[in-house]
């Protein structure tokens, strides 16, 4: 069984006076114990709403959230708040993007660290700061007992996200979501965090969603990789398989468009054309159909359904990109 | 592209310093903020120069300094000729016709209480150039041509627009004074990835079709390296490394510059599977208190016992116009340092700027 098994996962915004808008559209993928997971795309892909509803952290009103996330087989949409709550923080830890606005600056690390293992495991606060020490030290923060009565605002950034990983690996939980970890931070601190995390999660087994915009990130640390589009899943290939073909024109046409550092210098950027304002609703065909080299009349009469391909992943798109154009 | 003519612009030891002041009743200066701390460049006409570096290395800085949207402390700005730093009042205004800025975040550079033709006709008023209306009609669609956008776009407000058509109209406004210099601060750091293709190839186009200069400064290197012909990389306010594009990411030869290419995820897992990472340890020092010597000794991993720590390297001409700021670059180079392990050391934000307080202690050490 898998560990988590998200079905059909809807989300739809809400409001008065206004048409509801589809954030997320039947979103379906799993993730395996101690496998590592990406959900990429740009900005207004759903990509963060769906790690929001599987935290169960959207707010209650203005929107509707359908289909089931089962966590070892129970889903966690018809859990009670309090049984939520026992299981954030406990089973399945999240990382968020800006460390100082996820921090409270109010209160020092040691007991930001502390509390999750008070309110989790029953320890006393004298015994929950000495293990915070061990943690904020595992995760690399340098005089970790100095760090603990500090506050915030005190320690840079790339400091910050590690005592965020820090919390979130508190009670080892079994799955870490971490959404856009290190977009806030320098490529030098990055690659730092990135290879914490990496080896966080390959001693612990923990299983890792890694939510990012960023190709890059991807390529160096996911087994399987779900790239989105306008609410939905278009493309789901193991990591290998992704870059090396990239079927769906959209993805194909997102790593055709960033520089490099290791391609050779001078050829032209191949643009995607248009923006994600010219997506048309997925009811009446492809988002991705005005932006689309690709597209043929089918794309205008519905839909497209997401569709098993020869290696094994899913591919939503009528007319893909030729194998031996993928394989550039 | 690129000419071998004079240089549009030269830099000679450029220094912004930021006082820090401290005191209720006095402002006293207690300390400065070596935000740019002696840069020396030059870039030709048509050329390309990107200027890399992390946060708080003092790029943005030196761009604006530049331009003297923030005072030089000291050096020489000569701009086609003309020492730009001893330029005053009208004559000052008359030179930044010829040098034009692009921001990074669109949104927040343009007025949102201001229709684009308004946004465009400002500088063209500013500098008496509006006079006749027909011509500048002509001249404002000829621009929005040029960055892509249509005519129609001229009443609309900023908000009307996607990030994308945002940012070409920070350019159209930059580029409809005709300028010959353009610096553009991360201009495409807050785009999405398939927007930031289109506004780089447009800015490619722009420079071909108008012989432009540009600096470009960003913190994305891929980003630099296609863009740029000549390349600068920045450290804790100094240039550490200048090469053209294509030596620099061939062979980059301080070791920051190694580490921070070293750094770069690469959208390709049999690339990023076997590539070696130079991990730096720590952050960056803080530029009110930067370390001894090289300023990037603390956390080299190549640093000697000798002359790092007490001797600032010059940035000097290595091999062929590709120019270090290392004492040991050769070295380095031939294989004959080894790296070693750097030991952590602590950085906080307060450092220097007066005394920090000693934090108590929650749990007795054991």
């Amino acid at each position: 069984m898998s560990l988590l098994d998200v079905r059909d996962l809807s989300v739809v915004f809400q409001r008065r006076g206004e048409r509801p808008f589809n954030a997320v559209d039947k979103v379906s993928f799993t993730v395996e114990p101690g496998q590592t997971v990406g959900l990429v795309g740009e900005s207004g892909c759903g990509k963060s709403v769906t790690s929001l509803a599987i935290m169960g952290l959207l707010p209650k009103r203005g929107n509707k959230v359908s289909g089931e996330v089962l966590f070892d087989g129970a889903d966690l949409l018809k859990l009670r708040p309090g049984d939520m709550r026992d299981r954030r923080g406990r089973d399945i830890g999240m990382i968020f993007q800006d460390p100082l606005s996820s921090l409270n600056p109010v209160i020092p690390i040691g007991v930001q660290v502390a509390e999750v293992l008070e309110r989790h495991q029953g320890r006393d606060r004298k015994q929950a700061l000495r293990e915070a020490r061990d943690l904020l030290d595992a995760v690399g923060i340098p005089d970790p007992q100095r760090r603990l009565s500090e506050y915030p605002h005190q320690i840079s950034g790339g400091m910050r996200q590690r005592a965020l990983i820090a919390i979130a690996l508190a009670c080892k939980p079994r799955l870490l979501i971490a959404d856009e970890p290190t977009t806030a931070l320098d490529v030098t601190i990055q690659a730092q965090i990135l290879t914490l995390l990496k080896q966080l999660v390959d001693e612990s087994g923990t299983a890792l969603i890694m939510i990012t915009h960023d190709l890059g990130v991807v390529a160096g640390l996911c087994d399987t990789v779900n790239v989105l589009y306008g609410g939905k899943v278009i493309e789901r290939a193991r990591r290998h398989e992704l870059f090396a073909h990239a079927r769906h024109p959209y993805t194909h046409g997102l790593l055709n468009s960033v520089p490099r550092l290791d391609s050779p210098r001078g050829e032209r950027l191949h643009a995607i054309r248009g923006s994600v304002a010219d997506n048309i609703p997925w009811t009446e065909g492809c988002a991705f159909a005005p932006r689309c080299d690709n597209v043929v009349d089918a794309c205008l009469e519905g839909p497209p359904p997401l569709e098993p391909t020869a290696t094994g992943g899913d591919l939503r798109c009528n007319n893909p990109v030729s194998e031996e154009v993928a394989a550039r | 592209m690129t000419e071998e003519t004079t240089p549009l612009i030269e830099l000679r030891d450029v220094k912004v310093h930021f006082p820090i002041k401290s005191g209720l009743l006095f402002d006293r200066t207690v300390g400065y903020v070596y935000a740019v701390d002696g840069v020396s460049l030059s870039i030709r006409k048509g050329e390309t120069y990107g200027l890399v570096g992390e946060s708080g290395c003092g790029k943005s800085t030196l761009g604006r300094g530049l331009l003297r949207l923030v005072e030089p402390t000291d050096g020489e700005i000569v701009f086609d000729g003309t020492d730009v730093r001893a330029l005053k009042g009208e004559a000052m205004r008359h030179a930044r016709r010829r040098m034009q800025m692009i921001f990074q975040d669109p949104l927040s550079s343009l007025d949102p209480r201001q229709s684009v033709e308004s946004l465009l006709v400002e500088g063209l008023k500013a500098h008496g150039l509006a006079g006749d209306k027909a011509e500048t009609n002509r001249r404002l669609r000829e621009t929005l041509e040029a960055v892509g956008l249509p005519a129609s776009a001229l009443s609309k407000y900023p908000h009307e627009f996607s990030g994308g058509q945002r940012q070409r109209i920070g350019i159209a406004r930059a580029l409809v004074l005709n300028p010959d210099l353009i610096v553009a601060d991360e201009p495409v750091s807050a785009l999405d990835v398939s927007i930031q293709a289109q506004v780089l190839n447009l800015l490619e186009d722009l420079q071909n079709e108008r012989g432009l200069t540009y600096l470009i400064i960003a913190h994305d290197l891929a980003v630099v390296r296609h863009i740029a012909d000549t390349v600068g990389v920045m450290y804790l306010g100094g240039l550490v490394e200048e090469a053209s594009s294509d030596d620099l990411y061939r062979e980059p030869m301080h070791p920051y510059t190694r580490a921070l290419m070293s750094a770069v995820p690469v959208p390709d897992p049999v690339v990023e599977d076997r590539r070696e990472r130079i991990l730096l340890a720590g952050d960056l020092p803080s530029p009110s208190n930067p370390p001894s010597g090289c300023r990037f000794h603390t956390r080299c991993p190549w640093a000697q016992p000798t002359r790092c720590a007490s001797e600032r390297p010059e940035l000097r001409d290595v091999v062929g116009g590709h120019r270090v700021a290392c004492h040991f670059a050769e070295d380095i180079a031939a294989g004959r340092i080894r790296p070693h392990e750097v030991e952590v050391e602590l950085v906080r934000p307060t450092d220097g700027t007066g005394p920090v307080d000693p934090p108590g202690e929650l749990i007795p050490t054991p």
